[in-house]
C-alpha cells in the first residue's frame, strides 16, 4: 500500500514538473523575445515602409500570402477531409489518398520550397512572386488540413447523422447542416493551427516569394516578390550589410509572436463562443 | 384493418452471419406493433430494415420482400431519402442536434423546402404540442436542445420526427435510457399518436409492450417465433419459447 502511494506521489510530481517545464519555457521565450523587441516596436516600425526602416510591407505580405494560401488549401484540404470522413468506403483508393496525404505531410518544408522554385518560379516562369509563395505554402498546409478536417468530423457522434438521415435528409444536407456545424470548432482550430504555422514559415517562402518587397505599399499585385516577416527575420540575420540588423531582427521576432497570438485569439474566441451557444450550458 | 407494411420471407445477412431468418409479418395501419425479445435477437435489425437504415452499415445483405403500401421498398425506383421521410425513426438514445429546440424541430421541414417563417413557427408549435413538450419548452425555444433533460430530449426527437409528417414511426427502445416518469409520459404519448401514425416499437420491457401495443412479435436468435394480438401473445402464447420468455425463464 505504501509503495502504491509513493508511486502515485512520484508520478504526480513528475507530471506536474513536466507541465510546469512547458509553461516555464513558454514564459521564458515570450519574456525574452518580447523584452528584446519591445523597445524597437513602434508604429513607424510596424506599419512604416521599408525605406524608413519599417516592416510594414513584410507585415502586409505575411497576411496577404496567408490569405491567398488558405484560399487554395482550405477548399481542397477541407473537401478531401470531408470526402475521407463521410463518403470514402474502405478500399484501395481511400488507402491511396490517405497514404498520399501522409507522405505529403512528411515532406520537409525546405524541399517544398525547392519544389516551388522549380515549378512556380522557373517552369511556370512566375519568378519570385506572392502567388507562387502562396501556392507552395498551400502545398505545405494541405495535408494538415485534410487530417484535422477528417479528425474533427469523426468526433461528431454517429447518432447525429442517423438522426438526420432518418428524417429523410440527403447525405449532403446531413453534412452541411448537422455534421459541419457540430465540428466547426475543430475545423477552426485546425485552420488556426495551419495559419499560425504559415505565418511563421520561412523555408518555403525564401525560394518562392523571394526576399524583397515591392516599392509600393500596400501592393495587392500577386505577381510581385513579397517578403514576409519570418523571411525578413531570417534574411536580416544572415545578411551582414543590413544596418541595424540586431534591432530589426528583435523587432520582427516580437512582432511575429504578437501577430500569431493575435491571430489565434481573433479566430479562436468567436468560435468558442459560437460553440458554447450550440452546446447550451443553460 | 389495412396493412401498412407487408414483410414476406425476409432474410438478412451481416457478412457471413444470418441475422434474420424467413421473417413474414403484416404491420397494421394506425396500430402499435411491438417487437420483443432478448438482446441480439434481431428485433432492432428488423426495425432498421423498415426504413432502410441498414443501408448505412457495410456488409449487410437482404433478400425477401418488404412492401410499404404495396410498393417494394427495395425496388429499383425507390428513393431512399423519400422512404425515410415517410418512415421516420426515434432512436434508443435521445439524439437532438446541437442547436436550439426550435431549430431541431424545424430541421426536417427546412430540409424538405419549407422556408416560410410563419409556417415554420406553426409546425414547430404543433409538433411540440403533439409530443407533449410544448408547455415545458415554450419559453426556451431558442436555447440549445442539449440543455434539456433526457426525457425531454427524447420527446423533442419525437417532435422533430412528427414535424416531417411521416406515415410510420419506428422506435428503437425509446425509453430504455429514461427514468420511469419520462417513460410514462412517452407511453401516454404513444397512445395519442396511434390515431394518426402507424407505430412499430422495439422494447426490452415486456410490460411496456403489454401496456401500449396492439400486436406483438417475439424474436429469438433471428427467428420470429410468434406474432399476434398482444393480449393473446401474453396470456395464451402458442409457442413454448414465447411462454418461457414472457414468464421470465430466460432473457
Amino acid at each position: 500500500m505504501t509503495g502504491n502511494r509513493l508511486g502515485n506521489t512520484v508520478a504526480t510530481a513528475i507530471l506536474w514538473a513536466a507541465g510546469f517545464f512547458i509553461l516555464g519555457l513558454l514564459v521564458f521565450f515570450l519574456a525574452y523575445i518580447l523584452g528584446q523587441g519591445f523597445k524597437v516596436l513602434s508604429l513607424e516600425f510596424v506599419f512604416g515602409p521599408a525605406a524608413n526602416g519599417g516592416v510594414g510591407p513584410q507585415l502586409f505580405n505575411t497576411f496577404y500570402i496567408l490569405v491567398l494560401s488558405l484560399l487554395f488549401s482550405v477548399p481542397i484540404g477541407v473537401g478531401s477531409g470531408i470526402y475521407l470522413a463521410e463518403y470514402a468506403k474502405p478500399g484501395r483508393l481511400t488507402n491511396l489518398i490517405r497514404l498520399s496525404t501522409e507522405c505529403l505531410a512528411t515532406v520537409p518544408s525546405i524541399v517544398l520550397g525547392l519544389f516551388g522554385l522549380i515549378i512556380f518560379v522557373n517552369f511556370m516562369g512566375l519568378g519570385f512572386t506572392i502567388l507562387g509563395g502562396a501556392a507552395a505554402l498551400a502545398l505545405l498546409n494541405l495535408p494538415v488540413l485534410v487530417r484535422v478536417t477528417e479528425e474533427s468530423l469523426r468526433t461528431v457522434p454517429h447518432a447525429y447523422r442517423e438522426g438526420s438521415l432518418a428524417l429523410g435528409s440527403t447525405q449532403w444536407q446531413t453534412i452541411r447542416r448537422v455534421v459541419l456545424p457540430s465540428s466547426l470548432l475543430g475545423l477552426i482550430t485546425g485552420i488556426t493551427l495551419v495559419s499560425g504555422r504559415a505565418i511563421g514559415e520561412a523555408a518555403v517562402l525564401v525560394f518562392t516569394a523571394g526576399t524583397s518587397v515591392s516599392r509600393h505599399y500596400p501592393d495587392f499585385n500577386p505577381l510581385v516578390s513579397g517578403e514576409t516577416l519570418a523571411v525578413h527575420l531570417w534574411y536580416v540575420r544572415g545578411e551582414p550589410l543590413v544596418a541595424n540588423a540586431e534591432a530589426v531582427a528583435a523587432g520582427s521576432a516580437a512582432l511575429l509572436v504578437l501577430v500569431v497570438l493575435f491571430f489565434n485569439l481573433a479566430i479562436g474566441l468567436p468560435a468558442r463562443i459560437y460553440q458554447r451557444r450550440l452546446r447550451g450550458s443553460s | 384493418m389495412e396493412n401498412k407494411f407487408v414483410v414476406h420471407d425476409l432474410n438478412l445477412y451481416y457478412k457471413d452471419v444470418q441475422a434474420l431468418r424467413n421473417i413474414s409479418m403484416d404491420i397494421k395501419k394506425q396500430q402499435i406493433t411491438a417487437l420483443i425479445g432478448p438482446s441480439g435477437c434481431g428485433k432492432t435489425t428488423f426495425l432498421r430494415v423498415l426504413n432502410r437504415m441498414n443501408d448505412l452499415i457495410e456488409g449487410v445483405r437482404i433478400d425477401g420482400k418488404v412492401l410499404l403500401d404495396d410498393q417494394d421498398i427495395f425496388g429499383p425506383d425507390v428513393d431512399v431519402v423519400y422512404l425515410r421521410k415517410r418512415v421516420g425513426m426515434v432512436f434508443q438514445r435521445p439524439n437532438p442536434f446541437p442547436m436550439s429546440v426550435y431549430d431541431n424541430v424545424a430541421y426536417g421541414p427546412r430540409i424538405h423546402g419549407q422556408r416560410n417563417k410563419n409556417k415554420l413557427d406553426e409546425i414547430v408549435e404543433k409538433s411540440l404540442r403533439s409530443a407533449a413538450l410544448w408547455d415545458e419548452v415554450s419559453n426556451r425555444l431558442f436555447k440549445s436542445a442539449l440543455g434539456l433533460s433526457g426525457g425531454q430530449q427524447q420527446r423533442l426527437c419525437i417532435a422533430r420526427l412528427l414535424a416531417v409528417e411521416p406515415e410510420v414511426v419506428l422506435m428503437d427502445e425509446p425509453t430504455s435510457a429514461l427514468d420511469p416518469l419520462s417513460t410514462l409520459k412517452i407511453e401516454e404519448l404513444l397512445r395519442d399518436l396511434k390515431n394518426h401514425y402507424t407505430i412499430v416499437i422495439v422494447t426490452h420491457n415486456m410490460q411496456q409492450a403489454a401496456r401500449v401495443s396492439d400486436s406483438t412479435a417475439f424474436f429469438l436468435n433471428g427467428d420470429m417465433v410468434e406474432f399476434g394480438p398482444t393480449e393473446t401473445l401474453f396470456t395464451r402464447p402458442t409457442d413454448q419459447r414465447t411462454e418461457d420468455y414472457i414468464t421470465g425463464r430466460f432473457g
